[in-house]
């Protein structure tokens, strides 16, 4: 008689590809990661993008270069000031231009402002992707405080265009310095909130520790940068490797994990956002007067040649690389966008894990869909 | 409560009252009727007060209102919601299963409510008084999954098969140590009838006449129980960042709506369960204690000062046991609430990693530290 046992040699199994995204709540935008999944074990990740291409690279070769400022706030609309403050910097670089310190200061508050930010809705998002709903509307409180801060001295919440060629827009407002202590003061108290609610959760630590690890050689040869390089060790921080607009000047340290996994990143974007409050007080107690701007002629010319300019986003490191031909328009525009970089991770610190693990993944990562696409 | 009106009287009367003028299978048919829709009506406005304050709960500890827009305080916003569910359309997938994909809430939901059928909700005022009532409990409420595996295959869709299987281990491992909890209660009191099981409390609530075992049981069986209703931080089931909504992820409408209901049902059922077993049920508050100052406390606590008013007023006393009741009931249901709204998921190897590695092992050993104080006689 035959036996009727099956041994489990003899079940077979079939992979099977499910597709997250473009529209599902864990890739908070229009990413598309064709999943190759073994049961609950993910066998192959292929992410796909496209799906919000605005062609800014392109655009800008139509327009000028102040006018270009105002495309790159639409990259990363989570770290806005910084993608200005990058193009900002790359043309007073090709065209000589001087930046008065006032307006030196004032960008380092806002670029470390929204790093802040950035950081914050990461924390809750970060969160949301593990399971818990409550951190993302704490995350909210707090980062509502500071879009408000935005609101008052720049017009705008999300795509500020604030930091332009030779300065920023307009004078901060007489009563921000004092805003921006209390502000300081309370998420310090915030913080402890955090640290309650989820960084000592055992069910978050679980789901974190040893998972997603991203290795120091495979962070170099992928290009990864940012909090997501800095967690496997490598030290990437532009502001301190090529400090800009006076950071060399300032006492902050640069955060580095040698954990390599999810809660490694997780614990140096914790850390990051203490070292930008505290560069924030630094410059609060010595805001230096004068001129918020140099005054640029109205048809902005750089010379001939070819740029580059970087600076730290609040995902890592973000370039852009001018070809000038002498004319008033960019010959060619191309930005080094961090999450396109980090997002080549999400493959090598996935397959073999558990589709959970996907979640957590790349929410550590940080991934910002339009600021891949652009 | 000697001398007081019991339900048992009331509904005693009421029997001889339909006897006296209808035939006897009539007033068996009149009585199944009419005793099966006050238990599912009470249900049912147990769960609207459910979902009202999931949603103030949740709105609370997330910095938000809540509901407060329709009616008083936001308290008709589900009424708002179920007519919109009714009207909206129940989609279903080109190449569903048809017939299963229509059957799944549905039975899901009769599974439900058939757990509510031993439930003793005061003195007396119980459906159906068995003398298999806690196993009829745990028998019926496992039946649960097959309604979520129905679902979970007939949509055609992978997050929603996924979501399926993953319940069907979770229940299935869970099953194990909420079962073993009830039966270390069950050694305890001698007796599967619910209201057998309450009236035992009498003297103390099994969670405190019990000793430590009987508080782990009961902590086991929150857990457990917690992860056989697919709530968070074990709703691995529909997990919304991975599988978008898991094994309901193609239903829409009011068959959304009857899934929607059945989870708060399971959290109804549970949390009934859990009071009758451990915190006494219907029982008033009893310290077991041989005081002066405890003695009046029980005794107050047992409205023995209403025995020498009027008949009349002693009718309020009907409502006691039921306000200890429901009063429970949302207790258990306020800190699965609490968890859900606090807590991160766990992933599946987890959550089978806790029930297979921890709560079981511990419920066995529980179970046995129990067995023993039963025979020693070690229990108050």
């Amino acid at each position: 008689m035959e036996n009727p046992i099956v041994t489990p040699s003899e079940l077979k199994t079939e992979e099977f590809v499910v597709n997250i995204g473009p529209q599902h709540p864990a890739t908070h935008g229009v990413l598309r990661v064709e999943a190759t999944l073994d049961g609950e074990i993910i066998k192959d990740v292929l992410p796909h993008l496209g799906y919000i291409h605005r062609g800014i690279e392109k655009m800008t070769e139509s327009l000028g270069y102040k006018q270009s400022i105002f495309l790159t706030s639409r990259m990363d609309y989570l770290s806005a000031h910084i993608n200005n403050h990058l193009c900002a910097l790359a043309i007073e670089k090709a065209a000589q231009i001087e930046v008065p310190a006032r307006a030196k200061a004032i960008r380092i508050i806002m670029d470390e402002l929204q790093r802040l930010t950035s950081h914050e809705l990461w924390w809750g998002s970060c969160a949301m992707d593990i399971g818990a709903v409550t951190p993302f509307f704490l995350a909210f409180r707090d980062r509502e405080r500071i879009l408000e801060l935005f609101e008052q001295n720049t017009g705008n919440r999300l795509t500020m265009s604030y930091i332009i060629p030779g300065g920023v827009m307009n004078d901060i407002r007489p009563d921000f310095v004092p805003k921006l202590k209390e502000l300081i003061k309370s998420i310090k108290d915030y913080r402890k909130e955090y640290d309650q609610l989820i960084t000592g959760n055992f069910i978050f630590q679980h789901r974190t520790q040893g998972i997603g690890i991203l290795s120091k050689e495979q962070a170099i040869s992928l290009g990864c940068t940012g909090p997501t390089a800095r967690a496997s060790g490598l030290s990437c921080d532009i502001r301190k490797l090529y400090p800009y607009d006076g950071y060399e000047k300032l006492d902050f340290k640069e955060v580095i994990d040698y954990g390599c996994d999810n809660w490694a990143r997780y614990v140096v974007r914790m850390e990051e956002m203490n070292q930008s409050i505290h560069i924030i007080e630094q410059l609060l107690d010595n805001m230096p007067t004068g001129e918020y701007r140099t005054k640029l002629k109205g048809v902005l010319k750089l010379p001939a040649g070819e740029y580059y300019q970087r600076v730290e986003s609040a995902r890592g490191e973000l370039g852009v690389y001018i070809v000038s031909d002498g004319g008033a328009k960019p010959y060619r525009m191309k930005f080094r966008t961090p999450c396109y970089s980090n997002l080549g991770a999400v493959k090598p610190i996935s397959v073999g894990m558990k589709i959970a693990d996907l979640m957590a993944n790349m929410a550590t990562i940080d991934l910002v869909i339009p600021d891949m696409d652009r | 409560m000697i001398s007081m009106i019991q339900f048992s009287d009331v509904l005693a009367w009421i029997h001889q009252l339909l006897s006296s003028c209808m035939a006897p299978w009539l007033v068996f048919i009149i009585e199944l009727v009419v005793a099966s829709v006050a238990a599912v009506v009470a249900l049912l406005v147990c769960v609207i007060i459910m979902v009202y304050m999931e949603r103030k709960v949740a709105g609370h500890m997330q910095l938000r209102h809540g509901p407060n827009r329709v009616g008083w305080h936001g308290v008709c916003q589900l009424f708002a919601d179920i007519i919109k569910l009714l009207l909206k359309e129940c989609f279903t997938p080109t190449r569903a299963d048809k017939l299963l994909f229509v059957v799944a809430p549905v039975l899901s939901l009769c599974v439900s409510l058939l757990a509510l059928a031993p439930i003793s909700w005061g003195p007396g005022l119980v459906l159906w008084n068995t003398n298999i009532g806690v196993l009829f409990v745990t028998a019926i409420s496992s039946m649960g999954v097959i309604g979520i595996l129905m679902a979970g295959w007939s949509s055609n869709n992978k997050y929603a098969l996924m979501g399926a299987m993953r319940s069907g281990a979770q229940i299935v491992s869970y099953e194990l140590s909420a079962g073993l909890s009830i039966v270390a209660i069950v050694a305890l009191a001698g007796t599967l009838n619910t209201g057998g099981i309450i009236e035992s409390q009498a003297n103390g609530w099994w969670i405190l006449k019990g000793h430590l075992p009987a508080f782990f049981a009961f902590i086991i069986y929150i857990i457990a129980s917690t992860a056989e209703c697919n709530r968070a931080p074990f709703d691995l089931a529909e997990a919304e960042s991975e599988l978008t909504a898991g094994y309901h992820t193609e239903y829409s409408g009011m068959q959304f709506g009857i899934f929607y209901l059945n989870e708060y049902i399971n959290m109804g059922v549970v949390s009934m369960v859990a009071s009758t077993l451990f915190l006494g049920g219907w029982q008033p508050f009893y310290l077991p204690f041989d005081f002066a100052w405890a003695h009046t406390f029980n005794d107050i606590m047992a409205l023995k000062f209403m025995e020498t008013w009027p008949a009349w007023i002693s009718w309020v006393s009907l409502a006691w046991p039921l306000v200890w009741f429901f009063g429970k009931l949302f207790l258990i249901i306020f800190f699965m609430m609490w968890f859900r709204w606090t807590f991160p998921r766990l992933r599946i190897d987890q959550l089978l990693k806790l029930e297979w590695k921890y709560l079981l092992p511990l419920s066995i050993v529980n179970l046995v530290i129990i067995a023993l104080l039963v025979v020693l006689g070690l229990h108050f």
